[in-house]
């Protein structure tokens, strides 16, 4: 951003000082993150920066923490890893089908109620997580679904659905739907036209809001904390755990991987957003 | 005159107008049909336990199922003298069932958070009747009220009559630090002992707090991102979503490395000689540490919808604004901030919405005074299991929530929320 050459001093104090402060604020935003990545590879048991690490020591380096991970004895992580990606896997995949069946028909314009059914699909976002957590509570006590994976996965799709109902009304919102209605002319039946037609122009909206689901059911701990017995642990109820009680270098270890999984995650939902964003662009 | 225009028939010869009628009521019920699955889901396992939430936490039948003969008895009694003799033989008929499932400890209990006392009495009225040292053919009163001269306190038997309603607001009163004094009216808690009030307040606080800090720093990189050529903005924009798609434990974690006493930012204090090595001051286990952990995690969700409003608005504006002889800073007052105010709502909201039900990262870098409500919340729930208070105050966070969500509809509309 280079000032025109007759702007005044007073202005150009003020810019500057204007790209301080966003400097800051980035810096604010995306510093603590790797903070973690050099600690991780810490070789003392401490999480602060050791002398020799400070003097870029090559001794006060190494993999200890990540062979930890993987092959320490009694170790929570491998039973948390697997756990958590079932769960997610499953709490996805059913956040994508009841979400993109409710965004088509919130998206048809004979849809009676809209606005009212809308606020009640996205409540789960908007209610406090500890709120949530004690309802769905309650009634997987109740039906006997505690301390079970199934109870987690459905509790996770609860929190998963409103993410993929919005960013799949918000691709539809852009849909032709004389593509669809071309299809049926055709001879198309309706499950046909959705599969061949419809499906494919929605899909960017569909992934993303399933990589939202995803996300959501991967990083939860309120809820996991209420429903979970020894056997459901979760990545982050370990990690909850571990920075509560004994903080170990381990923790950085398995937060330096969610670091690299969400920048695999952020790179996928940019390029379909972008991808979306295009498609949107010729349908006007 | 309506007999002579010609009704339109299709081609089945019904009339165009039933048949149309028939056709919209058929993709009504198709478009109903493609939501009903999620709302029957959402209902069942989500909005019926929430309604269950309220019912759980005015649900006070314990002691009306534990003592059904002497709430009956006790209808006729005017609750001003010691109670006839009736009252007492019904109570004792009552006990004396409890004693012999075991379960008149939980009376106790209950009774006891009703009056003072009650606890020590029931157990010996309950050990007289194990030994069978109550004689059934003299009067019970007399026998009862020799037991403890509390059984003669006319004080005891109101208390046992204002646990007769199955329903009660006292955990709502509770937790605001009040409670249902002896004559029914409501009372304050000694002042030393409101703790809830202190967390209400806390809560909103610190909720306050950090959607000011948040839109402080948000605004002016949502500006610069909406405003930079393309190809920066979008290199800058991944400082942003990066921490948005990062887990919340690690973020926090990364805060507790940071900010602990010999940690990263204390380090650079030293260095730039800001404080003495001896002297860190501690940022950890206090609101700070809760203020710049939740300002940095709840940022992206103020830059985003700020974000959004900035783009659609033309550059030509603001020089529009500046040639018509405005300032910069006048031209920006008057023309730029007041059509970023959309997006000004949304931010703020979000964000308050968000912080006012925190929970995780208060309870690991807040310490004792970084406690809010929903820590209060998850306590009860785990720790003591009183679920019904539990549930009282979660109603009312959530309408405090509402309220603000309803706010939040009617400033931006619900449609408008952005991700990503």
């Amino acid at each position: 951003m280079a000032l025109p050459s007759y702007t005044e001093t007073r202005y150009r104090i003020w810019h500057y000082f204007y790209i301080a402060i966003c400097t800051f604020v980035f810096f604010f935003l995306i510093a603590p993150l790797f903070v973690i990545f050099p600690l991780s590879f810490n070789a003392e048991e401490f999480l602060v920066f050791s002398e020799g690490m400070k003097k870029l020591d090559p001794d006060a380096f190494s993999f200890r923490w990540y062979h930890e991970m993987v092959y320490g004895t009694k170790n929570p992580w491998g039973l948390a890893a697997k756990n958590s990606f079932i769960i997610a896997i499953f709490a996805t995949i059913g956040s994508i089908i009841l979400g993109t069946l409710a965004a088509l028909g919130l998206s048809s314009r004979h849809m009676p109620y809209k606005g009212l059914i809308m606020a009640v699909l996205i409540s789960p976002m908007i209610v406090p997580l500890i709120i949530s957590g004690v309802a769905i509570f309650f009634f997987m006590a109740k039906v006997g679904l505690a301390a079970t994976h199934t109870g987690i996965v459905l509790a996770h799709i609860i929190l998963g659905t409103p993410f993929v109902v919005i960013t799949v009304t918000a691709t539809l919102s852009g849909f032709d739907h004389s593509v669809t209605r071309a299809a049926s002319s055709l001879g198309s039946n309706p499950i046909n036209t959705f599969m061949k037609i419809t499906l494919p122009l929605i899909l960017p909206g569909v992934i993303s809001g399933g990589l939202f689901a995803f996300v959501t059911s991967f990083d939860e701990v309120v809820v996991v904390l209420f429903l979970a017995g020894l056997e459901n642990t979760t990545i982050p109820v370990q990690m909850w755990t571990g920075l509560r009680e004994q903080l170990s270098p381990t923790i950085l270890a398995v937060a330096t991987c969610l670091i690299i999984l969400s920048t695999l995650i952020l790179v996928t939902a940019e390029l379909l957003r972008r991808r979306s964003e295009r498609l949107r662009g010729i349908n006007r | 005159m309506s007999s002579e225009t010609k009704q339109i028939l299709t081609t089945d010869g019904i009339p165009l107008e039933v048949s149309l009628k028939k056709a919209e009521k058929k993709n009504k019920i198709k478009a109903f049909l493609l939501v009903a699955p999620l709302l029957f889901f959402l209902f069942i396992t989500y909005v019926f336990p929430i309604g269950e939430m309220f019912t759980r936490s005015v649900d006070d039948r314990m002691v009306t199922n534990m003592l059904p003969k002497t709430f009956k008895t006790m209808e006729s009694w005017d609750g001003k003298e010691l109670p006839p003799e009736e009252v007492f033989t019904a109570f004792y008929s009552d006990f004396k069932v409890l004693v012999e499932n075991e379960t008149q400890g939980k009376l106790g209990q209950r009774l006891n958070k009703e009056k003072n006392g009650f606890n020590t009495i029931t157990k010996k009225l309950m050990r007289l009747i194990k030994r069978n040292k109550i004689d059934e053919s003299q009067s019970i009163k007399e026998q009862i009220m020799k037991i403890h001269k509390r059984w003669a306190n006319v004080e005891y038997w109101q208390a046992i009559k204002r646990t007769a309603p199955p329903y009660t607001m006292a955990k709502y009163l509770k937790g605001m630090d009040m409670y249902f004094a002896a004559d029914g009216s409501i009372a304050q808690v000694d002042e030393d002992r409101r703790i809830h009030r202190i967390l209400w307040l806390r809560t909103l606080e610190i909720a306050l707090f950090v959607t000011i800090f948040c839109f402080l720093m948000g605004y002016p990189i949502a500006h610069l991102l909406a405003t930079l050529p393309m190809k920066y903005s979008n290199l800058l924009m991944i400082c942003v979503l990066l921490p948005f798609w990062t887990s919340l434990l690690v973020r926090t974690a990364s805060w507790m490395i940071l900010l602990q006493q010999q940690g990263v930012v204390n380090d650079f204090f030293v260095l730039i000689g800001l404080v003495a090595d001896d002297n860190r001051p501690t940022m950890m286990y206090n609101k700070v540490g809760t203020y710049v952990a939740m300002t940095q995690i709840l940022l992206p969700f103020m830059v985003l919808p700020l974000y959004s409003v900035m783009k659609t608005i033309s550059p030509s504006l603001m020089r529009a604004g500046k040639s018509l002889g405005g300032t910069p800073f006048v031209a920006f007052w008057k023309v730029y901030f007041p059509l970023t105010i959309p997006g000004i709502g949304a931010g703020c909201l979000l964000v308050f919405i968000l912080a006012i039900g925190y929970y995780i990262t208060p309870a690991l870098v807040g310490g004792a005074s970084g406690t809010l409500i929903s820590n209060q919340i998850a306590y009860h729930m785990k720790a003591t299991l009183d679920w019904s208070f539990a549930s009282a105050m979660g109603l009312m966070l959530l309408s405090g929530v509402l309220v603000i969500y309803w706010i939040y509809n009617k400033l931006v509309g619900v449609d408008n929320i952005k991700l990503g």
